[in-house]
């Protein structure tokens, strides 16, 4: 059943990193990505999977989530992986009929693996241990300064968490309209590209016919409760930070810091 | 005998530590031309079983046969069924999307390859059974007042010439004189085609003065299975499933608790003035 | 002072085709007198298209009176600089339980009112429990509102109204999509506030056994107001009632049958227990 899907991926647990602050969570998120970028030798990749296993550890979420990311990706990693392994020339290091793979392109291949995964784990961490609501207040916040350029930080904020609030209820129209609709002898899957396009057209137009419906309540409902956008608004839960936060800020730029000396001090390391 | 359920259970969430089981092990059978109420409050699983029906959702163990056939073997043809199997779904009025109400009621005889005469000649039929005004028929439905939309979409089950008819909740949401208005028209369709007809309610008024039998659902079982009379007997169970007896019947226990000699069976007024003015 | 009070009013509906030319006005209220005291419950009843739910939108100033004149509190709902005073005083609670409830989590949805009001932070979580304490949802604070049930989701809404601290509530068909539990759950939900809380509560329906607790009564028939007095004034009028195609209860019904069969039953019979005692009486008297 549709209505079964859970957005986002959130992890129900209690842990250091679950009770961070969502802004220093996205920025560590943020660091840590730009920490995969300047990394080249395996000092820096020793560093930046021990990091990450720390981080894990802390979190008290399972392992097995952090890797369920890995999977919508697998086929793009494989692909990265081989293109990297037969493209990249230099010194050959086996051949057979027209395929060759080079010592710097089997390195590249095993580095480019590394930091795609690295990658993907890393900012799963970010939305395993936060909210998507959470997620949502700390970018409002944090893009704040933005207001001055007249971006309506507040208001975009403010639909995007009405859309995840509304998400898992227009699945669950859509199941239910997709279901009436077979009752009356229609047909989803069958035919070719355009006759599935065309078989669309009794599941969207009631869709969107009760999202505006929906829009049309919620306006009214919003108003009621006295809604005027963002101006003179207090928050229930506001972001504050805290001791951890800032220790936190403290222990991702000493990691980031590292990284970059990583390079320096090894500049010839080589993984094989 | 037209569809039977054989030992039907129907789980979801398997995965996860949320397993729900929705039908537990419901064994049922539904012979031609009855008019049953299938009666259980929100989540009792009757949803969930008349979707079994029409082979919309499919039951993790058991069987069910129409006409003898397993409708879930390889070579049933389960469009045919839906088309035998006519399922209203609650607030079915949120299914219409044609430009005009006529072409929307097409849409169930179109998807069954009928020729354009036909599929017009049925969708006319269905639009005049269930009493839509003329003038009605060539305009948007989205123009039409709620009762006027639920009797279109169920026009766009009926113009499939269904040999059972499921109507899940059909008087949600709606006034009493609507209430009343789609329960009389759901009767006299009955009385004219012979159909079986299946009514999903959580109201034991709704159903208790028409149908011939009741089923009774509670967590996904079948509780009570008989002529209404008798499961109205039943008043203290059905209390303890968050169901009612029908108000007639609840003044009828009430004055024989208070001493009064009358019998309890009585659903309608009438009935139950009879009963009072006996003692 | 009245807690809402409107005078002559009028509210047309225009119908405008394609190119915005007028292609007709239908008057969904017609000419209106009401008034509401501070702490009543009061019902007002009619089928759809009675003009019960526009009405209603006029008590907190989401629709503007055609002609005559609407106050909340005091207050010309017409007067814009009031206009979120209006609705802080009188909040209005809708029908479809889905589309209210703005918050993901339960206890988020509740202080979105106070939010916006401004309320400081402490203090909204002191609404935030109160509210939910009154309507008996605390448990429930942390849910999602998706996984409540129908009766569930309306108290929820009603507790959002509540946190915004109104002198009124007005519920427009807050049962019309729920079931027989759901129904019971609200209404003893709404009764509660009014009895405890003393807040003022306009309760619009078209279920008449969820009036019979009213203080008074407003029955609405396209666009006026039809008849108007107590519940027991109202249901002793039977066949004025079944001219308007309103749902009298069924133990009212068969009072009102055996009425006329010749049994000296007293006029507006609201409850079983009212109909059993009065038929004890009648047995009574007999010997």
């Amino acid at each position: 059943m549709l209505k079964d899907i859970t957005l986002g991926q959130y992890y129900q647990t209690d842990s250091v990193v679950h009770r961070l602050d969502p802004r220093v969570k996205l920025a560590a998120t943020l660091l840590y990505i730009c920490s995969l970028v300047t990394v080249k030798q395996a000092p820096g990749y020793v560093l930046a999977v021990l990091f990450l296993a720390v981080v894990i550890r802390l979190s008290h979420v399972p392992f097995r989530f952090m890797i369920r990311g890995m999977r919508s990706i697998l086929l793009l990693l494989i692909l990265t992986f081989f293109m990297n392994l037969f493209m990249i020339k230099g010194e050959v290091l086996v051949q057979f009929w027209k395929l060759s793979i080079s010592r710097e392109g089997a390195e590249m291949a095993v580095k480019m693996a590394v930091r795609l995964s690295l990658l993907i784990i890393g900012s799963s961490v970010l939305t395993l241990t936060t909210t998507p609501n959470n997620l949502m207040d700390g970018m409002e916040k944090a893009l704040k300064p933005l207001k001055k350029l007249r971006v309506p930080v507040h208001e975009i904020a403010m639909m995007m968490s009405i859309a995840l609030r509304f998400i898992p209820m227009l699945l669950e129209k859509t199941d239910r309209i997709m279901k009436a609709q077979m009752a009356r002898g229609a047909a989803f899957d069958e035919g070719n590209l355009i006759k599935k396009a065309k078989s669309m057209v009794p599941l969207l137009v009631p869709l969107l016919v009760s999202s505006f419906q929906i829009a049309g309540d919620l306006a009214m409902a919003m108003e009621n409760r006295c809604y005027r956008g963002g101006e003179g608004r207090t928050k229930m839960k506001p972001l504050q930070y805290k001791r951890r936060d800032y220790i936190t800020y403290i222990v991702v730029l000493v990691y980031f810091a590292a990284c970059i000396a990583a390079g320096r001090i090894v500049p010839f390391g080589r993984i094989f | 005998m037209a569809l039977i359920l054989d030992h039907v259970t129907y789980e979801y969430g398997s995965g996860t530590e949320l397993l729900v089981r929705a039908l537990d092990d419901v064994s049922l059978v539904i012979p031609d031309g009855q008019f049953i109420g299938l009666i259980g409050h929100t989540g009792s699983g009757k949803s969930t079983l008349v979707q079994h029906l029409n082979a919309l959702l499919v039951p993790t163990s058991g069987n069910i046969y129409y006409n003898g056939e397993d409708i879930h073997d390889k070579d049933f043809s389960r469009k045919r069924l839906r088309s035998k199997v006519g399922l209203v779904f609650q607030y079915p009025e949120h299914q219409l999307f044609e430009t005009d109400v006529f072409t929307d009621v097409c849409f169930g005889p179109k998807n069954l390859g009928l020729d354009r005469k036909e599929t017009e000649l049925r969708a006319f039929q269905a639009l005049k059974q269930v009493g839509l005004p003329d003038e009605c028929f060539y305009q948007s439905p989205f123009d039409l007042s709620g009762g006027q939309k639920r009797r279109a979409a169920i026009a766009g089950v009926l113009a499939m010439k269904p040999e059972v008819l499921i109507l899940d909740e059909p008087t949600a949401g709606l006034d009493p004189k609507g209430r009343d208005e789609i329960l009389g028209l759901v009767s006299s369709i009955r009385k004219e085609s012979g159909m079986t007809v299946i009514l999903v309610s959580h109201s034991m008024d709704d159903v208790a003065e028409y149908v011939d039998r009741i089923i009774v659902m509670s967590r996904g079982g079948i509780r009570f299975d008989d002529e209404p009379k008798k499961v109205f007997a039943h008043k203290e169970e059905l209390e303890e499933m968050g169901l009612s007896v029908p108000q007639v019947t609840d003044v009828m226990y009430a004055l024989r608790e208070a001493g009064w000699a009358v019998g309890t069976e009585a659903i309608t007024i009438e009935e139950a003035k009879q009963e009072i003015l006996k003692c | 002072m009245k807690i809402v009070k409107t005078k002559d009013l009028v509210f047309d509906y225009i119908r405008r085709d394609e190119e915005g030319n007028v292609e007709g006005i239908t008057t969904a209220v017609d000419h209106v007198d009401l008034d509401v005291e501070p702490g009543d419950f009061i019902a007002i009843l009619g089928h759809n298209g009675s003009g019960k739910s526009t009405l209603a939108k006029h008590f907190n100033a989401i629709l503007m009176p055609t002609e005559g004149a609407v106050w909340v509190d005091g207050m010309d709902t017409a007067d814009k600089d009031k206009l979120w005073e209006i609705r802080q005083r009188a909040g209005m609670v809708f029908q479809n339980p889905d589309n209210q409830i703005i918050g993901q989590v339960v206890e988020e949805d509740v202080g979105f009112g106070p939010e916006n009001m401004g309320v400081p932070t402490k203090e909204i979580w002191e609404r935030v429990k109160e509210s939910l304490k009154a309507v008996g949802m605390y448990e429930y604070r942390k849910y999602a509102p998706n996984k409540l049930s129908g009766g569930q989701k309306q108290r929820v809404s009603i507790a959002g109204v509540l946190a915004m601290h109104p002198k009124c509530i007005v519920l427009d068909e807050p049962t019309a999509m729920l079931d027989p539990g759901g129904r019971k759950e609200v209404i003893r939900a709404v009764r509660a506030l009014n009895d405890v809380e003393k807040v003022t509560i306009i309760l619009i329906t078209h279920y008449m056994e969820e009036i019979i607790h009213a203080d008074k009564v407003f029955v609405m028939d396209r666009g006026k107001v039809a008849m108007r007095g107590t519940p027991r004034e109202i249901f002793s009028q039977v066949e004025k009632l079944k001219e308007l195609r309103l749902d009298v209860p069924k133990v009212t019904l068969l009072a009102y049958e055996l009425r006329k069969s010749g049994l000296a039953l007293p006029e507006g019979i609201l409850t079983v227990k009212e109909l059993v005692e009065a038929l004890d009486r009648l047995k009574a008297g007999d010997k």
